[in-house]
């Protein structure tokens, strides 16, 4: 990671807005604590809708129980589900600010460290391959972007594995278009059943290339749940699959019922001409996100 | 139709007493065990060596509770995803274990092994952590603690809410309940 503090002309650095590691560390900490036991004003109004909505007696029974969940969370300051998650940050970071003391990243990660330290969280991070638990919940995932302005823009998730596991990703054919594109994620859905806490947001990125499509399906999970999307084509789309993957019959942690997911989310961007890539991104319903603006 | 009370131990009676659907509160001691835990049981089991615990008519819950504050039984404390267990949970079965406790479907080996040797597979609401860890009396780890939120815990539990999912007649929740609501949103909204 690169230092800005150190790196830029020293003409320019008498206009940069200069943010201390400490001050990030801090607001993520606090991000991360807060988001664990309470559950966003989108999600538990989607929940609530969903409880009123839902004809099945065990999927109403179980939305119920999820929504006094979120009272005992918040209450209690207990966390609202034991897999706290990964951390996954989209930094935002303004072209006018500089950084003080340790990197960006550094910060992110000490932020996250104190985060699931004190806030007695689980840690969730292991070794791949000998599945050691790394002890403190970093690496945080953390994807970057540049805006204008001398401010930074911090959005977090904690992601859940059940949901995370259930995500899938295919090299399409172009010729497949969007038809292709909602049947594959309807069979995703399909193929997830109850695993990944239904009812779900779902994320679809389409385009980009292989790892572009599966970072925009994660971006689009942060979108507010009940906010439309701004490209009414997607949007249409968005209706079309949520309806098609309601109609499933999963239901409420699957056993049975017509609230299946809580809102898709989908984000394109343009690809190769050869490739239509596309990346379903489950997340459950303990759906955490909050974001701070420094 | 009610609720069921059952405690643990469960024995082949109690066990032939389950259907797919019928709603539970489990009262007794279960072992919280999940995916590392697992593979170091079935290790043992392959070398013949004996078991921390005595398996003998148990129920395992699949957990990784989050740390207990001070003062606090146990931190959040919902279920985890059990198909990861499923390649253990047949040599498990076949040793004695009655009773698992998770969220979400388990492999045709399990399913066989649960109707071959008399056990049951309930699921508990996934992401209610913060509420189910009220029904959770006592909690002492009794194998792995190098395996932090992984480790083997004894649990005691006072109406712990569960569904049977999978029963000794081959009965599958998630399959019934799927087919009973299919296409039942279009109508529905």
């Amino acid at each position: 990671m690169y230092n800005v503090y150190n790196a830029k002309p020293k003409e320019n650095i008498l206009l940069m807005r200069f943010i201390t590691s400490d001050e990030i560390s801090n607001a993520v900490k606090n991000l991360i604590i807060n988001s664990s036991i309470s559950l966003p004003e989108d999600t538990y109004k989607s929940l609530k809708w969903a409880f009123e909505k839902e004809i099945s007696e065990s999927g109403k029974t179980v939305l119920g129980q999820i929504l006094l969940n979120a009272e005992v969370a918040r209450l209690e300051k207990k966390p609202l589900c034991q897999d706290t998650g990964l951390a996954v940050f989209f930094v935002e970071i303004g072209m006018d600010v500089a950084f003080k003391d340790k990197n960006l990243t550094d910060a992110i990660n000490e932020g996250t460290r104190l985060g699931y330290a004190e806030g007695f969280l689980r840690k969730s991070t292991c070794d791949p391959l000998t599945r050691k638990n790394i002890g403190d919940n970093t690496p945080a995932i953390i994807h970057y972007e540049f805006a204008g302005g001398d401010k930074l823009r911090i959005m977090y998730a904690a992601k859940g594995g059940g949901s995370e596991n259930m995500s899938g990703i295919k090299m399409m054919r172009p010729s497949d278009g969007k038809d292709g594109i909602m049947d594959f994620v309807v069979q995703i859905m399909q193929a997830a059943g109850p695993n990944p806490c239904p009812p779900n947001i779902i994320g679809v990125g389409i385009g980009g290339n292989f790892e572009r499509s599966a970072v925009l399906a994660k971006k689009s999970l942060f979108r507010k749940l009940g906010e439309r999307n701004s490209d009414p084509e997607l949007g249409e789309m968005e209706k079309v699959i949520l309806d098609r993957i309601n109609n499933i019959g999963t239901g409420p942690m699957g056993f049975g019922g017509i609230c299946t997911a809580l809102g898709v989310h989908i984000i394109k961007e343009p690809c190769h001409i050869a490739s239509l890539p596309v990346a379903v991104n489950i997340e459950c319903h303990s759906h955490r996100h909050a974001e701070i603006t420094i | 139709m009610g609720i069921k009370k059952i405690t643990t131990p469960l024995t082949d009676n109690a066990i032939l007493g389950l259907k797919t659907g019928d709603e539970v509160l489990i009262s007794g001691l279960i072992y919280a065990a999940r995916d590392q835990a697992h593979f170091r049981l079935v290790n043992l089991i392959e070398k013949n060596n004996p078991l921390p615990f005595d398996i003998q008519g148990q129920v395992i819950y699949y957990v990784g509770p989050t740390p207990e504050k001070p003062g606090d039984v146990i931190g959040s404390a919902g279920p985890t995803t059990s198909y990861r267990m499923d390649k253990y949970a047949p040599a498990l079965i076949k040793l004695g274990l009655k009773g698992m406790i998770g969220k979400g479907k388990r492999s045709g080996e399990v399913k066989d092994a649960i109707k071959k040797y008399k056990a049951v597979y309930f699921g508990a609401i996934g992401g209610a952590g913060a509420l189910i860890s009220k029904t959770i009396k006592s909690s002492r780890i009794i194998a792995y603690e190098d395996l932090l939120s992984e480790a083997v815990r004894e649990l005691i539990v006072e109406d712990f809410p569960a569904i049977v999912v999978n029963d000794v007649y081959g009965g599958d929740l998630y399959e019934e309940g799927r087919r009973k609501y299919e296409n039942k949103y279009a109508i529905a909204v």
